[in-house]
């Protein structure tokens, strides 16, 4: 099934791509439909591929209850969403790569709610935050959804990285790293508290909830279709999704119901308020989807069985509802060219509208909780879950707090209709715009008979929650979902959220003077831009300090840190072993001394040519010394190496004044003396005990025993670097070749300050 | 920049009797001293030699092929022995024999490692020859725009 997504990621050209990408989710579809039954029945489906058998990683894929509901929902409204997005979007040339990428996600998203590995999950977790990441950013163009892209990947990559770290401690406590696994047996202690925070750190970056929820409002810079499907229906549902799975094994723990609610409610209460005070359709969309990823997150989150069956029917109502309505968004963007609220032509007295109101009224009215929609029976049920209770004593606060934030809910469901369709607030409102086609307007209309089917009978879709509940809870009791569940607390509270909700949309005029009257608080948009500025900056100065570009200060660093470190380990930890012979032949003590003094030499010279020149002479005289030692091979490596770089210094140094800066007092050449010396004895100290520390058998004999056979050679130098340890010869001219990239970039970057862009050599036509 | 003819003549005879001497090193390097490694470095002193008789320009007409087009291939070369081991069944690197008897020279052998040090002395070749070409050029002396300040 993932191979039939990735088979038709490949770009396509032009719009109908849309229709035959469609193929993928429906197939999709289809196929869940097909076993349905029989995983409703609760025989889990399950496959894996081997993918790094190395790493103990495979492809475990599982498809139980919930699972089938969340693929139900991401191929269902996926189809739906391509049809839509056929009819949105003229032609033009880069779809082709839309297509592929929104594919590719509805790919990646499968897999999250289909993986039944930990790392597995996180793969397609991160692989869903960089589709996304493509696909706000479609309009490449835009700086601002540039910015919203890069926001959004931002947010949700740190909860990312959260996750992984979370999943790797949860992982070791259970030892699997399988899914079902961990939650069959769930580990618990101190360690387990703190993976399950940055799970929950992951989960709620991801699914925008209150302090990250900043990027989904920005997210909104993609095009509709994305919006509809993303940023309502699926993608954010990927935290609430794995908050679930977790929630009846680890609601328990200490950590867990606090952060869940606290984060949950205030979610819920923020994006409600935010919602009401936005003019822009699309954004009062989005302020509702993070108020509704509340509402889930509380309903999913708190570990009650009941809880979880009535979040299961509003993953299912959200999902039609909000990608109806962001729909017709779009409808209304593309139509009227302005998604503001203010500005929008009355379009009820618009002929050809109606259907699209129709559509916009049932939906909303879903969303708001009024009774024959799905959105009602879903919002019923969490009242009375939540009526009864079972966390203690916050039982009565999280349900106001509900109620509360389902009243604002209300509020905003009317401000969205009266925004769209009611009467503009501007005296210059833009022209009547004409109705949409037909089959730019089928995917909302087919979603909004979801809505009234699944509200006039729910018992429709009571197997599928019930079932996928169960998946996630095995206490959860099978019920049937109704309309009328009689007189009971629940009925209460949704009337009195339907009369509050009332009255709050009727003074709507006060209730924006009010909220215009509260001054402003700082949003969590300007905390991400602070801290984006605060990194920034720090990594500023950190550079500013340490890179301080002076060659003498890091060279300087570099050995002083030899001498504290290894130095002082030598010191204190080791004897000194006798000392070796000091000389086989007199020829080495008149090397050695003669060396000596280059090298003292070098370090005192003002003059850096005779400083280098000096250099030079050390070298050859160690090449000398390997002579003496019979080592013929490195003897003329050492001879060569010192020839070229000589000669590099002399290409260099040309450019450079031929005296090095005086410095008073001597005192640079007296420290540089000082550090050299140290440095010198520190190596003499080490050859020392390293000659003498060793405890194994030497392998150089083994490499001349096999040379001739095994590498072929007889020269056991050049088979050594051939073939023995021919790796690391691979690494050593790799590293050869990078670091002459690297020299051509900085001649050149200085010869463009210098000379301007007048033609760098390495650019001319070569005879 | 007045050239010597005997300079010139001298040079050309050393740095062709240099290469010839590093592809010797590089061909014998699996049983004598050398290797490609060392042969490459040999290369490039014969590089330098030419440049000291003529500047960039002469190295370039010697070469005349890109410096990174070698540091490229040699690179290639060395990886693609590496992974043709692997392609061929054996670990990473493992090297193979061939022995083919000639009927007047006698036996040559071929091993699979003199592929990889080929791509060891093209690196090496290349990277000298980036080097010279990046740094190598006449330097502008800033107090007289015209006149080349060459001390090298």
């Amino acid at each position: 099934m993932l191979a039939v997504v990735v088979l038709l990621a490949g770009p396509r050209l032009g719009r109908s791509s849309f229709l035959v990408a469609a193929v993928a989710p429906l197939a999709t579809a289809v196929w869940a439909a097909s076993v349905a039954p029989s995983v409703l029945d609760g025989a889990a489906r399950t496959t894996s591929v081997g993918w790094v058998p190395d790493l103990g990683l495979a492809l475990d894929l599982r498809l139980d209850a919930f699972s089938l509901l969340m693929v139900g929902l991401v191929s269902g409204i996926g189809v739906l969403v391509y049809v839509y997005a056929y009819a949105y979007f003229d032609e033009r040339p880069d779809l082709g790569r839309f297509v592929a990428t929104l594919t590719a996600f509805a790919g990646s998203m499968l897999g999250l709610v289909l993986s039944d590995n930990l790392l597995g999950l996180y793969v397609f977790w991160e692989l869903t935050s960089i589709t996304s990441y493509l696909l706000i950013g479609f309009d490449d163009a835009k700086a601002s959804a540039r910015a919203a892209a890069l926001q959004a990947i931002l947010i949700t990559g740190v909860g990312g990285l959260a996750m992984l770290g979370g999943f790797v401690i949860l992982g070791l406590e259970a030892s699997t790293f399988s899914l079902s696994g961990l939650l069959a047996a769930p580990p618990s202690g101190m360690a387990v508290d703190v993976a399950l925070v940055l799970v929950l750190l992951g989960a709620c970056t991801k699914s925008a909830q209150a302090p990250f929820h900043s990027w989904l409002p920005r997210a909104m810079a993609a095009p509709t279709p994305v919006s509809a499907y993303l940023h309502s229906a699926t993608m954010v549902k990927a935290g609430i999704y794995l908050v679930a799975r977790f929630a009846p094994a680890f609601a328990t723990a200490a950590p867990w119901q606090p952060i869940v609610l606290t984060v949950g409610l205030a979610t819920m209460l923020l994006g409600g308020l935010r919602a009401l005070r936005q003019h822009d359709l699309k954004l009062l969309l989005a302020y509702g989807t993070i108020s509704q990823l509340g509402f889930l997150l509380v309903l999913l989150g708190v570990g009650l069985p009941e809880a979880a069956l009535a979040g299961c029917a509003l993953l299912i109502a959200h999902g039609v509802f909000k990608a109806a309505l962001f729909m017709l968004v779009g409808i209304v963007d593309r139509q009227a060219h302005t998604r503001d609220l203010r500005r929008l032509h009355e379009l009820r007295h618009v002929p050809g509208w109606r259907p699209a109101m129709a559509v916009a009224a049932v939906s909303a009215a879903s969303m708001a909780g009024i009774p024959l929609l799905v959105g009602f029976v879903s919002k019923e049920a969490a009242y009375e879950a939540l009526v009864h209770g079972g966390v203690g004593a916050v039982d009565t606060l999280v349900l106001a707090g509900v109620v509360v934030g389902s009243i604002l809910t209300f509020a905003y469901s009317a401000r969205f209709l009266r925004g769209a369709f009611g009467p503009a607030l501007v005296d210059n409102p833009v022209e009547a715009p004409a109705p949409p086609g037909r089959s730019f307007l089928g995917p909302a209309v087919l979603l909004a008979g979801i809505t009234v089917t699944l509200g006039l009978l729910p018992g429709l879709a009571s197997r599928l929650v019930s079932g996928a509940a169960a998946a996630l809870d095995a206490t959860v009791e099978p019920v049937d979902l109704a309309i009328w569940h009689g007189l009971n607390p629940a009925l209460g509270l949704s009337l009195l959220t339907i009369a509050a909700g009332t009255l709050l949309a009727l003074r709507w005029r006060t209730l924006e003077q009010f909220q215009a009257a509260v001054p402003r608080l700082p949003s969590a948009d300007d905390a991400y831009a602070a801290t984006l500025v605060g990194l920034n900056r720090l990594a500023d100065r950190t550079s500013a300090v340490v890179q301080s570009g002076s060659l003498p200060v890091y060279v300087g660093v570099t050995l002083l840190t030899l001498l504290a470190l290894p130095g002082t380990a030598l010191l204190v930890g080791t004897e000194l072993p006798p000392l070796p012979v000091l000389a086989e032949t007199p020829l080495q003590i008149g090397l050695a001394v003669a060396m000596a003094g280059a090298a003292i030499g070098a370090a005192v010279t003002v003059h850096r040519f005779v400083a280098v020149l000096l250099l030079g002479f050390v070298g050859y005289g160690m090449a000398a010394f390997f002579v003496i030692q019979g080592a013929p091979d490195l003897a003329l490596t050492q001879m060569l190496v010192e020839t070229v770089t000589l000669l590099i210094f002399v290409f260099v140094l040309r450019r450079l004044p031929t005296r090095a800066p005086q410095v008073p007092w001597r005192v640079g050449t007296a420290s540089r003396l000082l550090v050299a010396g140290g440095v010198g004895v520190l190596v003499t100290g080490f050859a020392l005990v390293a000659g003498s520390a060793r405890t194994a058998e030497p392998i150089s004999g083994a490499f001349l025993d096999r040379a001739l056979p095994d590498g072929g050679g007889s020269n056991v130098v050049n088979v050594i670097l051939v073939d023995f340890r021919g790796l690391d010869t691979l690494g050593e001219i790799t590293v050869l070749a990078v670091a002459a990239l690297g020299i051509v970039s900085l001649t050149r970057v200085v010869r463009g300050l210098t000379d301007g862009p007048a033609g760098p050599p390495l650019e001319d036509g070569r005879p | 920049m007045r050239r010597s003819p005997i300079f010139d003549t001298g040079v050309d005879l050393i740095s062709r009797t240099v290469m010839i001497l590093s592809l010797y090193l590089l061909f014998a390097g699996h049983n004598q001293p050398g290797g490609g490694f060392i042969g490459g470095l040999v290369a490039a002193v014969g590089l330098a030699l030419r440049y000291v008789a003529g500047g960039v320009d002469e190295v370039r007409q010697t070469t005349r092929v890109q410096p990174w087009t070698l540091l490229g291939g040699g690179l290639f070369l060395a990886a693609a022995t590496a992974i043709g081991a692997l392609v061929a069944g054996g670990q990473v690197l493992e090297s193979g024999k061939v022995s083919v008897d000639l009927p007047v020279l006698g036996t040559a052998k071929a091993t699979s490692a003199l592929p990889f040090d080929i791509g060891v002395y093209l690196v090496v070749v290349g990277l000298v020859l980036m080097v010279i070409e990046s740094l190598g050029d006449p330097v502008i002396d800033p107090d007289h725009p015209g006149g080349e300040a060459e001390r090298g």
